[in-house]
């Protein structure tokens, strides 16, 4: 077997174990957590055998080993089990399943992460590359100072900035991003664009950043003043001789931050009030809705070790070392 | 060769180079001049710092980073290129004007082949199409001796060996046609037997292609093989040049006399019959890769054992069997007639403090940030057990031994020289009183006079405090002048053992024969010489 599948498979494996043990974690952290969904649902005047009986229908009297594997084994069946929320002591259940409560929710997460992505990530590349040629132009310091600025602001803040010049002062864009299921694409996209936007600002920096420093830490080896002794043009040196050995630290960071797109955008929802998982999560903390808790955290363990995963393998797969063996 | 008529092609005058360190500018090259004229080859030597390679690089008029051409003429070809843009010299660059560097393994770009960094300069330049310039390269792989010329460029640098790597860098350095190449120390990193191909691959390009050559090493035997003249450096400042012949028979100063007097050195081998070290019949692997295959080696109390061979062949590997870093798998270790664990963890202290070992590389075996005075006393209190005012004085005396004052006490790594780190690597060998020293090519990063004084500095430690050595180098000149009794070791064995006259006299095993064959002599003419005849013995090797 070629090495790099090997070394993909592996990884995968490894991968797939870290989720398990993940699930566990997540498990143990929500049985911690202080407080108790009968009782806050049921009120301080619950008599014993109400809150017993209430804890035996939702199945919280069983031993915690015997709810996790009930938990795991309906996720492996992509069965989330049943929110607690709209359960109440009256009999009458209008619950509702766990993945119909996070679906439409994860897909405008996805929605606003891959829109965000599809224009941050070029863009922070391409001004990463253009500083690290131009190091110490004025257009070097100008790239650096401003992502610098936009790193070192809270990204709340960032938000009601732009809400403030692009809707409040200029009304371009709303400062709510209310989308719905039934919303149009076009307008999903104009709706969705300040919180895209304040996004945007936050990972361009990081990821730019990175990139530049990766190049620039190359510049001093052999092989660039190779490339510099052969005649060849700044631009030639940076693309094709520094940049291929750069891709291991940039997709890494790329990769940190796409997860934090899907998962540390909570602040930006809140701010536009977008419906995304993140909101929900918070929501179902504060009620103490474990299924729902425990799935979000769940999907959010899954986004960081797929991105992961991925950024691992891209950084094998461009080291000629172990795509071409001796 | 006569240059007498033909035309000048670079004329560098009165150039100053500075170079920032110490939050200053300070002048490296102090108003050189070099002339070299079109299909001459120029030997450029001196020890590390003389400026030899920031001068090389001024012929291409390139500054390294921190480096700058501060005043002075590049006339090349009829154009001064200190008066040229950025551009311009871009242009020379890779075209007219090619460099062969130090370390091919580091100047190959990892990402690309072969194949594509070859042609890069001479396409990128405009000068042949992509086709013509692969069809080319294979013309030159071929002529370089690079094995399956048709197709080695469609591998990675890392899919070759290192000699083979220098070769294809003088096909890349080839490929535009150029009318001077610099060549950077090209041979400094390769073993003596890959050396002389490589030294006439390159030769023959150079003369092939009637290419004018700057050459640059600290090796006078190797530049005496490739130049028609040599220009001495020194701190910057030109020492002396003349023809090669002149410079090999008469050098008129001092320092250049200086320059081989490691080959001066001159000691009486001499083997006892009291054996302080006995390994026997080892045999040691990493993880499943078998290193050592039968190795038996004696060392005589008070003496010197060379252990000398290429890179690969085991050496390193047998000290660090005897220091106990890696367990052989048969045979035994017998220190004193008594034998060794195999394992570090299971020898006692005592065992641990007679045998002790110095490095190759002085800046990494030591902690930066502990003074001289820490990083000898620290193996004075653990083995002596000697404290406070005890230890200091031993210390002291320490310093007194490696011929430094007591000012050095207070000193970091970083503030000394190489030969003053390598010499408190010694001390510290010293410090637990030891009574077997191993020297892993203690010499090897080191300039020649420096060299020189490390080397007198260990002999006179063998006669004062009657410690044995084992000395492990890949260079014939240092095993010449230290040994008493020499192991030529290859592919993980044994090839011939015996007192240093007896290896030295033939008749000798075929790879004996071979490595000595290849230490280049200073004399015009070896490498023809040697060329002819190294082919049967390789062939002897079967």
């Amino acid at each position: 077997m070629h090495p790099v599948i090997r070394t993909v498979l592996q990884r995968l494996a490894l991968g797939l174990m870290t989720l398990f043990f993940v699930s566990i974690v997540i498990f143990s952290g929500v049985e911690m957590l202080p407080g108790d969904f009968t009782q806050a649902v049921l009120g301080q005047a619950a008599t014993e055998e109400t809150v017993a009986a209430f804890r035996r229908e939702l199945g919280l009297d069983q031993p915690s080993y015997v709810r996790y594997i009930d938990w795991i084994g309906g996720v492996l069946r992509g069965d989330f089990g049943t929110s607690f929320s709209g359960r109440a002591a009256s009999g009458i259940d209008r619950s509702r399943d766990v993945v119909d409560l996070i679906g439409p929710r994860l897909w405008n997460t996805m929605f606003l992460a891959s829109m965000t992505a599809i224009v941050a990530v070029p863009l922070a590349l391409f001004l990463g590359i253009t500083a690290a040629l131009y190091r110490n132009s004025i257009y070097d310091r100008v790239v650096n100072a401003t992502t610098l600025a936009t790193i070192s602001t809270p990204e709340f803040f960032v938000a009601y900035i732009l809400i403030l010049f692009l809707a409040a002062l200029n009304p371009v864009f709303p400062s709510l991003a209310n989308v719905s299921p039934d919303t149009v694409l076009s307008e999903r996209i104009y709706r969705s664009a300040l919180p895209s936007m304040t996004l945007a600002l936050v990972i361009i920096a990081h990821m730019m950043r990175m990139t530049r420093a990766a190049i620039i830490n190359l510049l001093a080896s052999p092989y660039i003043e190779m490339a510099r002794l052969k005649g060849l043009s700044s631009s030639r040196v940076i693309l094709f001789h520094a940049l291929p050995n750069a891709w291991a630290p940039i997709v890494n960071v790329i990769a940190f931050n796409l997860a934090y797109l899907v998962v540390g955008v909570v602040v930006v929802e809140v701010v536009f009030v977008y419906p995304g998982v993140g909101q929900l999560m918070v929501d179902a903390v504060t009620t103490r809705d474990i299924p729902v808790v425990q799935a979000c955290a769940l999907i959010f363990a899954a986004t960081y070790i797929v991105l992961n995963l991925s950024a691992d393998i891209i950084s094998i797969v461009t080291n000629p070392r172990l795509l071409h063996p001796r | 060769m006569s240059t007498d008529n033909k035309e000048v092609l670079l004329d560098i005058k009165n150039m100053v180079i500075d170079g920032f360190s110490d939050e200053k500018w300070h002048e490296i090259i102090k108003g050189v001049d070099l002339t070299l004229h079109k299909g001459e080859v120029l030997g450029l030597i001196g020890e590390s710092g003389a400026g030899k390679s920031t001068l090389g690089l001024a012929a291409m008029a390139f500054a390294r980073p921190g480096c700058r051409l501060t005043s002075g003429e590049i006339w090349f070809d009829g154009v001064d290129l200190m008066k040229q843009s950025e551009a311009e010299k871009q242009k020379l660059r890779g075209a007219r004007i090619a460099y062969v560097a130090q370390s091919a393994a580091a100047a190959f770009n990892p990402a690309h082949t072969l194949m594509e960094q070859t042609i890069e300069a001479g396409v990128r330049h405009g000068l042949v199409s992509a086709e013509e310039a692969r069809e080319d390269a294979k013309k030159l792989f071929a002529s370089m001796d690079l094995p399956d010329p048709n197709n080695i460029g469609d591998r990675f640098p890392h899919q070759v060996s290192g000699g083979q790597l220098q070769r294809a860098m003088t096909a890349m350095a080839m490929a535009s046609r150029p009318d001077l190449i610099i060549f950077d120390e090209p041979t400094t990193a390769l073993d003596v037997t890959t050396q002389v191909n490589v030294l006439a691959a390159m030769r023959s390009a150079v003369e092939q292609f009637g290419t004018a050559a700057i050459y640059i090493t600290h090796d006078l035997a190797v530049v005496a093989q490739m130049a028609d003249r040599i220009k001495v450096l020194r701190y910057g400042n030109e020492v002396e040049e003349a023809d090669t012949q002149t410079m090999l028979t008469s050098p008129k100063e001092e320092y250049t006399k200086s320059l081989w007097s490691v080959r001066s050195i001159e000691k009486e081998g001499k083997t006892a019959d009291d054996k302080i070290l006995e390994i026997k019949g080892i045999t040691a692997a990493y993880g499943k890769v078998p290193v050592l295959k039968d190795v038996s080696i004696a060392v005589s109390r008070g003496k010197t054992v060379s252990i000398v061979g290429e890179s690969g062949s085991g050496k390193s590997t047998t000290a660090r069997v005897i220091t106990g870093l890696l367990p052989q798998l048969e045979g035994e270790v017998l220190f004193n007639g008594e034998p060794l664990p195999p394992k570090l963890k299971d020898r006692s202290r005592d065992q641990l403090q007679r045998v002790q070992m110095i490095y190759q590389s002085a800046d990494t075996a030591m902690n930066p940030r502990q003074t001289v005075g820490e990083i000898i006393g620290r193996p004075v209190e653990f083995y002596t057990g000697k404290r406070g005012k005890a230890a200091h004085q031993r210390v002291k005396e320490l310093l007194e031994m490696i011929e430094l004052d007591e000012s050095f006490l207070d000193r970091l790594p970083g503030e000394l020289s190489g030969g003053q780190k390598q010499r408190i690597c010694i001390a510290r060998a010293l410090a637990a009183d030891p009574e077997l020293i191993i020297c892993d090519e203690v010499t090897s990063a080191l300039d020649q006079i420096v060299q020189e004084g490390i080397l007198k500095l260990l002999m006179n430690l063998q006669e004062e405090l009657g410690v044995s050595y084992v000395f492990i180098t890949h260079d014939i000149a240092t095993v010449r002048a230290i040994s008493d009794e020499v192991v030529v070791m290859y592919q993980g064995e044994v090839v011939e053992q015996g007192p240093k006259e007896a290896i030295f006299q033939p008749p000798h095993p075929a790879y004996t024969e071979l490595l000595l064959a290849s230490v280049p002599e200073m004399e015009i003419g070896w490498l023809e010489k040697t060329l002819s005849t190294l082919g049967e013995k390789r062939a002897a090797m079967g």
